[in-house]
């Protein structure tokens, strides 16, 4: 059966020529369609229908798509819905990668914004162009307007039938020129043929077969492997890092192996990766590292007795009604950094000329990395092209925006194109973490079970600015965003589920520069919210002797919000029973629990079934139910999977996740020291979708975690009768937990 | 210069003895299935097989490689003809046909280790339990939480696997529907 050749020698040049396809610069997988390069650098105006839609000769359509293809299927679901508005296949309709010179600025790929935003706008544009093209076929055939219809883009007329004509014979490969008229017609949802279906992902069977190219296997001609140097963990994000001294010469006797820094910015480059890995790690470097971090022991401490910024978030009524309300619950926990952490860490191609520079990487935000890579190599922004190519899920902003810098800097210092794959701990260690984060409430319900006050405080930092490429390269000092609502606390997810008269939320922003670095993990800070304010609610239903799903049926008016907490407990087969019934000696003891949450839109609800084991302190989840109200669902496989990921996901932040670091630096910086969830400790999983035909689609990438969080704390309840004030569980906290 | 077997093809390499596996593929063959995760043989991503056990090729110098024969993603559909009696290559396994079936995916970066463990698997044990499954694939990380679906698929290519082996039986093919 096997044969063997014999192909001696080979050598890389060689194969290189061979395999000539190998050698990437532009859009080689995603489409046969679309070659289209536009002369000027974008974003296109998004006014007009060719910034949008080309239609081919061969009567194929690509659509410019600005949103980023994260594993999360909108790349296929944003093809749905131009499908679906134009009347063609799936098989007739393609895309092309994002590129700052060819697809529309749609705004950066976050807070579930693909479809939310992309949807209708991908839509409309659809629309105009399908308006357009049958007004063309009415000149054409000589026909009424309103007699056309369309069928995988062939134009047919209920008058004459054997007349008809295509999108493709009517303006194949030839511009629009056209701006949106605005009075398009929209497709009757009751019409719909593909939007709501689950269509099978076009990118999988490339992904099964092992041929989709992501970045980390995108190579340049002449091009060098770069890797940076830094401490293993980063320190304070104030203090970046400091090169006291280097020892060029210890990497001597690696071939072709040679430093590149510009000020406290060190990379290595060489011609072989392997000898690039090398290289970093051989490389005798001193640092000046201060240990001016909390560690974890202090961390929250300094969080809470430092300055803050106070902002009140939510004011209305009185909360003095908690003194008279007839249950209380105060309530404070603690929630821990977590990191993005990338199945494989980021890579970024760079080739920086004198005039101009293209960069090739994984930044869910094209337009913005643009901006930062000209600011950084002192170009005008025009002249810089980023292209996105998919690398791992990132669930926010992980290293992708560093990595791209740091081959942009390592490419206009050596004058080749360079690629830099980050290593494992450069990933865990120099990500901008998901914030730790303290919340304190206090909450009262009156004897019929009504809420009647709710008060939060939170506490944590905003997110870091700038990267830890442009801090180290050129000296600018570390710097938070400025207020933005998804970095600080959410009135959606702290009780705006709720009829509540009397609310009262205030935010604490904690200056961020004596901390780690900071940035949106996917569901920014909401595991930590609802893990403190829904505990808070099952303990008023617990102290009132009143279910904990029937408590949040009779204090929930609005409907979005009533779907997704009876689709979780329909789901659950949820029989009701007050909370903590059950709790027992036995050594090992289950519970279940509840929780409503979401992110900045969306509904979600969840309900969990766990184990816990009072003797060694573990935790199993045994079950998760999650259910996602995200209006129209355009693809429910890919939904479906979103919530199966993101319940997974919880149950891994809630059991295991947890940057650890002492006064200097991060320590956890690999799969080891930061463990996540493996296929022995997977629940059972059951998503459900709440589908809504006739409203817009709201985004379904983030928005069930705060429940799923919420529930597994309320299952520990149930199941010991005691109450987590900190999460990941570990066995150590489990233990301490149950000694109280 | 060494020696290597891949994918039923020899292959002289002029890497030093002490260069990872992982590096020949990707950064000389340019092959695409085994791909860098962590470095550290944590995650599963550059998995292969190596004389039919699958191998964590980021820390496996190519010293150690001499006389064995290696198998990539690339080579997954010879290797596992050969290993079933097929007459001849199919254009995909039944654990690839399974996980595009049962839209097992989301970034599916790690699923070249998934394919490369999951055939390991159910070429030694064509009919695993739940928890064989899980406990063959621990060593495989999937940071999309993609696992529930993942287990589905592979049950679902044993249930292929056993229906292409023992013909018409009922009560397997049920199961397919």
């Amino acid at each position: 059966m096997k044969k063997t050749l014999t192909m001696t020698p080979v050598k890389r040049r060689s194969l290189l020529k061979a395999g000539g396809a190998l050698i990437i610069n532009f859009n080689f997988q995603t489409t046969t369609f679309g070659q289209e390069q536009r002369p000027l650098a974008g974003p296109p105006d998004p006014e007009q229908i060719d910034s949008w839609i080309a239609i081919h000769q061969d009567n194929t359509a690509t659509v410019f798509i600005g949103f980023a293809e994260l594993g999360q299927g909108c790349s296929t679901a944003l093809l749905q819905v131009a499908a679906e508005e134009l009347d063609l296949s799936m098989a007739q309709i393609g895309t092309i990668g994002l590129d700052t010179h060819i697809t529309p600025n749609q705004g950066g790929t976050y807070s579930s914004s693909a479809m939310r935003v992309g949807g209708p706008q991908i839509q409309r544009a659809a629309a105009e162009a399908r308006q357009v093209l049958l007004q063309m076929a009415t000149e054409q055939l000589k026909v009424d307007f309103d007699s056309l219809q369309v069928e995988n883009g062939i134009i047919y007329s209920n008058e004459t039938k054997t007349r008809n004509t295509s999108y493709g014979e009517l303006i194949g490969d030839r511009q629009f020129n056209l701006a949106f008229s605005g009075n398009a017609p929209l497709k009757n949802p009751a019409d719909y043929k593909l939007v709501a279906t689950p269509f099978p992902r076009k990118d999988f069977p490339l992904k099964a077969k092992g041929t989709y190219r992501y970045i980390q296997h995108l190579r340049l001609p002449n091009m060098l492997h770069g890797r940076i140097v830094r401490p293993r963990g980063q320190g304070a994000y104030k203090n970046g890092v400091q090169v006291v001294d280097i020892n060029e010469a210890s990497i001597a006797s690696i071939p072709g192996a040679r430093v590149i820094r510009r000020s406290n910015f060190v990379g290595v480059v060489a011609e072989k990766e392997w000898d690039a890995v090398k290289a970093a790690q051989q490389l005798e470097i001193i640092w000046d590292q201060p240990d001016s971090l909390p560690g974890n022991e202090n961390l929250f401490t300094q969080m809470e007795k430092g300055l803050t910024n106070e902002r009140v978030a939510v004011e209305q009524g009185d909360v003095s009604a908690f003194n008279e309300a007839f249950v209380k619950s105060e309530f404070k926990a603690y929630g821990p950094y977590q990191a993005h952490v990338p199945f494989a860490p980021n890579c970024a191609l760079a080739d920086v000329k004198q005039n101009s520079a293209l960069v090739m990487c994984s930044s869910q935000d094209i337009y913005n990395t643009r901006t930062s890579i000209a600011n950084l190599l002192g170009m005008e922004t025009e002249k810089v092209r980023v292209q996105f190519h998919d690398g791992a899920g990132t669930f926010g902003h992980s290293c992708w925006d560093d990595v791209a810098q740091a081959a942009a800097l390592m490419s206009s210092m050596v004058g080749q194109p360079v690629r830099v794959q980050y290593m494992r701990w450069d990933e865990h260690g120099w990500d901008t973490y998901g914030p730790a984060h303290i919340g304190k409430t206090r909450i009262s319900a009156d004897r019929n079970g009504k809420l009647v006050s709710y008060e939060y405080e939170g506490w944590q930092h905003h997110w870091s600015l700038i990267e830890t490429s442009e801090q180290t390269a050129k000296g600018t000092p570390a710097a938070e965003w400025p207020p933005f609502p998804a970095q600080q606390i959410n009135p959606r997810t702290l009780g705006g589920m709720y009829d509540i008269p009397n609310r009262y939320l205030l935010n604490h922003h904690v200056p961020g520069l004596d901390y780690l670095k900071g940035a949106w993990l996917r569901s920014p800070v909401d595991l930590s919210f609802s893990f403190v304010s829904e505990q808070a609610i099952d303990d008023l239903a617990f102290q009132l002797g009143i279910d904990p799903w029937q408590f949040r049926q009779q204090n929930i008016s609005e409907f979005h919000w009533l779907g997704v907490l009876n689709a979780a407990a329909k789901a659950a087969n949820w029989q009701p029973r007050p909370a903590a019934e059950n709790v027992s000696n036995a050594a090992i003891v289950r519970g279940r629990g509840i929780g409503v949450g979401t992110h900045l839109a969306s509904y979600g609800g969840a309900v969990a079934e766990i184990e816990v084991n009072k003797r060694t302190g573990d935790v199993r989840i045994l079950h998760l139910c999650g259910a996602i109200d995200a209006g129209l669902v355009v693809n429910t496989s890919n939904v479906e999977n979103q919530i199966v990921g993101q319940l997974v996901q919880t149950a891994s932040r809630m059991l295991l996740e947890e940057v650890t670091f002492n006064k200097t630096n991060v320590t956890s910086l690999d799969w080891a020291s930061y463990p996540i969830l493996r296929f022995e400790q997977c629940p059972e999983i059951t998503p459900v979708i709440v589908q809504r035909l006739n409203e817009a689609p709201s985004g379904a990438g983030e928005e069930v975690m705060a429940a799923a969080a919420a529930a597994i704390a309320n299952a520990f309840f149930d199941a010991t009768g005691k109450r987590m004030t900190m999460y990941p569980f570990t066995p150590e906290r489990v233990l301490q937990t149950l000694a109280v | 210069m060494t020696s290597l077997t891949i994918n039923g093809v020899s292959i002289d390499v002029e890497a030093d003895s002490d260069t990872p596996l992982l590096y020949v593929l990707t950064d000389e063959l340019l092959l695409q299935g085994p791909r860098f995760g962590c470095g550290l043989a944590q995650c599963g991503s550059c998995s292969v097989l190596v004389d039919g056990i699958e191998t964590r090729a980021c820390v496996t110098p190519i010293a150690t490689l001499k006389d064995k024969s290696i198998t990539t993603l690339e080579g997954i559909t010879a290797y596992y003809a050969a290993k079933s009696g097929l007459a001849s290559i199919p254009q995909s396994t039944p654990v690839q046909d399974a996980l595009v079936a049962e839209q097992a995916l989301q970034c599916g970066y790690c699923y070249n280790g998934m394919i490369i463990k999951a055939t390991e698997l159910l070429l030694n044990n064509p009919d695993p339990s739940d928890a064989e499954i899980r406990s063959a694939m621990n060593g495989h990380l999937c940071r999309c939480g993609t696992y529930p679906k993942i287990i589905s698929a592979i049950k679902k290519a044993s249930l292929m696997i056993r229906v292409a082996q023992q013909g018409e039986d009922d009560t397997i093919t049920e199961g397919l529907a």
